[in-house]
């Protein structure tokens, strides 16, 4: 009997073209998606070295970090020359060298990380990898699923391949069940909180546990989604029956005798028992508050009953970062984090831009209103979230609210195209990363769930979303 | 590639921990679609502010640090996005390797792509660089990757692990992609292989 393996290990070894003696490999992936911000230059290098794109038909291109989010954006004098060389870039470089294309244009545009799923491109099993951090997303669906350099795309398209060394194991189990008003994104938040943004530095997670298996597919892609905020290659759940009825349909997937014959091998995907992991961190599922972040890295997460921390609270070199990070974010330690006032609200991007994250703001904002000098944006994850939205009548709810109903791109969450927070402003987001100057130069990010800062929006600060829900319908 | 051997230069002190791609390099830049003249915008929003002014207290604007090649950095440099765009405007400044107790994972792969070599030391031995690098251009640290050894100004050396095949890479300025291809017959077998395991794909 061959050793137990890990789903990590298993997929692995189903990739693996070549192996030398040093363990370096050269592994085979299976979808590559690619968006307009890191792959100029990889195209160019392509056409240099008069190189082809190996499989065409296992790459998919979508332009979403830099698209305005404007409705009659089709226009292009609604972007930036800057932008809109970028995105001209791509629809050349998608048509030239014959690969799935999303234009602008498109109601299945999006975020790539919210296409890719929709779509069907992303199935159990798979290699997926896209130039961008978050394509860990794609791990909700038990595929190995990690971010490369724009020098690792240009090899992606040449070759088919990535050169790699395994990482270790390491298993994420939250226990038990969530209170009501937890959500995925909590879950993700307080992982990173409990093991900072390096603790999955050189691993491949696997998220398990009764609090994993109860998440929808969606909440499963957010949890995934912030798996390299805690440093880690890539992040992963092994598919059951929601994720094999999530993908069943969808445009690319599997038909008929071949979705069965996928189905039978997606069954074998799963830790065996006695695998070996090389770390585990167990969080309770019940200990879980909701969370809100209050400093400049995904790891300064609190829940939001808690009170701003002093920089001496810290040891070693996070004494000066922690000072550095409430000085930027003009917080006072001690300070109940219920008594931060925003500015602005983005509810949207790879983590929390799906119709599941939608649903959930909106079910706060009904029948409320923003309140008064607080911009709140919407921002849905595709053009298809948002037509599923406006069908269920949750974009009447944001528009009632007072809140900007846009169109699908990465918007605020990385403030490449015009939204973004002006110095100063202070934000409650629902996407992933709190960085300095990320939502815009001097901006200052809240990182929480949808259902956290859709009650930011209407109380105007840092709230606890459950003390709403009593009068929620 | 520019091959990395042997490096004596200048290094900056950057005692910050968990400095992101953000910082190395804000989004507002990555509208290029070139890889060549981010250096000047290297660091950007931490070393000049609104007007375009330098900051003077920023490392790199102060005058002895200006001509650095070697930045040793707080641990999990590089952390965030997988932004090659880091690399690139670190090299168009002139950083040529960066040290530091540990860094974000793409960080680290894209840094041997474009000829920067990331070396991981332990803490103790970043503080020691970290106190030798406030000393300004007189200190002057060398990075040898053939040996493996770091060597301060005075003389102190410390060893640092690195994966063969990309020591290989770096050493002689190899691109990856040609190397890759070489392989081309084995990526054929694995595709009609996988033809037959994972039809639907």
């Amino acid at each position: 009997m061959t050793a137990p393996k890990t789903l990590y290990d298993k997929i692995w070894d189903a990739h693996v073209v070549d192996e030398a003696d040093d363990g370096t490999c050269l592994l085979y992936i299976d979808r590559h998606l690619v968006h307009e911000v890191t792959s100029p230059q990889a195209f160019e290098g392509l056409r240099m070295a008069k190189r082809a794109v190996r499989a065409p038909e296992k790459t998919i291109a979508v332009p979403d970090h830099n698209v305005p989010t404007t409705l009659g954006r089709e226009n292009p004098d609604q972007m930036p020359e800057d932008s809109r060389i970028q995105v001209a870039a791509l629809d050349k470089n998608a048509k030239d060298f014959g690969i799935h294309y999303y234009p602008v244009s498109d109601v299945r545009q999006g975020i790539v990380h919210i296409v890719g799923p929709e779509q069907g491109w992303t199935l159990p099993g798979m290699t997926v990898v896209c130039g961008d951090s978050h394509t860990a997303t794609h791990g909700a669906f038990g595929s190995l699923a990690h971010g490369i350099g724009t020098s690792e795309v240009e090899h992606v398209l040449a070759t088919q391949t990535l050169i790699q060394k395994k990482s270790k194991n390491m298993k994420v189990e939250i226990t038990g069940k969530l209170k009501p008003g937890v959500t995925a994104k909590d879950i993700t938040l307080a992982v990173i909180g409990a093991t900072g943004t390096a603790g999955g530095t050189g691993y491949v997670i696997e998220y398990c546990g009764e609090a994993i298996r109860d998440l929808s597919m969606e909440g499963r892609m957010t949890v995934c989604n912030m798996a390299i905020e805690g440093g880690a290659r890539a992040g992963l759940i092994a598919p059951d029956e929601k994720t094999f009825e999530y993908v069943k349909g969808r445009p690319h997937a599997p038909k008929g005798a071949a979705y069965e014959a996928a189905l039978s091998y997606w069954k074998t995907l799963f830790t065996d028992e006695g695998a070996h992991f090389d770390k585990v961190v167990t969080l309770k599922g019940e200990e879980i508050e909701p969370v809100v972040t209050w400093g400049t890295s995904p790891e300064d997460v609190l829940p939001i009953s808690a009170n701003v921390p002093a920089a001496s609270d810290f040891t070693g070199g996070k004494v000066g970062a922690a000072q550095r990070s409430l000085d930027y974010m003009g917080l006072t330690p001690g300070m109940k984090l219920t008594d931060v006032k925003i500015d602005a609200v983005f509810i949207g991007s790879c983590t929390n831009g799906r119709i599941e994250d939608l649903r959930a703001a909106a079910a706060v904002l009904k029948d409320r209103k923003i309140a008064e000098g607080v911009r709140c944006m919407v921002v849905p994850g595709s053009g298809l979230v948002r037509a599923q939205a406006e069908e269920e009548g949750l974009a009447d709810i944001f528009i009632a609210a007072g809140a900007e109903w846009r169109m699908a791109g990465c918007s605020m969450c990385l403030a490449m195209n015009p939204d973004q927070l002006a110095p100063g402003e202070r934000c409650a987001s629902t996407s992933n990363r709190n960085f300095e100057g990320r939502q815009g130069f001097k901006g200052r990010t809240h990182l929480m769930s949808p259902a956290m800062a859709a009650a930011a929006a209407v109380t105007g600060h840092l709230t606890d979303v459950r003390e709403m829900m009593g009068e929620m319908a | 590639m520019e091959k990395f051997t042997k490096l004596t230069g200048i290094a900056a002190p950057m005692p910050l921990v968990n400095i992101d791609t953000d910082m190395i390099i804000p989004k507002q830049f990555l509208k290029t679609i070139k890889r060549s003249g981010l250096g000047v915008n290297l660091f950007d929003e931490m070393r000049y502010d609104r007007e375009g002014n330098e900051v003077p207290d920023f490392v790199l604007n102060q005058p002895a640090y200006r001509e650095a090649e070697i930045i040793v950095a707080g641990e999990n440099f590089g952390c965030g996005s997988s932004r090659e765009h880091a690399p690139w405007a670190l090299k168009d400044f002139g950083i040529k390797c960066v040290i530091s107790a540990s860094f974000a994972d793409i960080f680290y792969n894209n840094c041997f792509k474009n000829g920067i070599l990331p070396v991981v030391l332990p803490a103790e031995a970043v503080t020691y660089l970290m106190d030798d690098a406030t000393k300004g251009a007189n200190a002057r640290l060398t990075v040898d990757l053939d040996k493996q050894v770091v060597t301060a100004s005075d003389g102190t050396e410390f060893s640092f692990e690195v994966d063969p095949f990309k020591k290989h890479c770096l050493m002689n300025g190899l691109d990856d992609i040609g190397l890759s291809l070489e392989k081309v017959s084995a990526i054929d077998a694995y595709e009609s292989r996988a033809k037959t395991q994972f039809p639907w794909l």
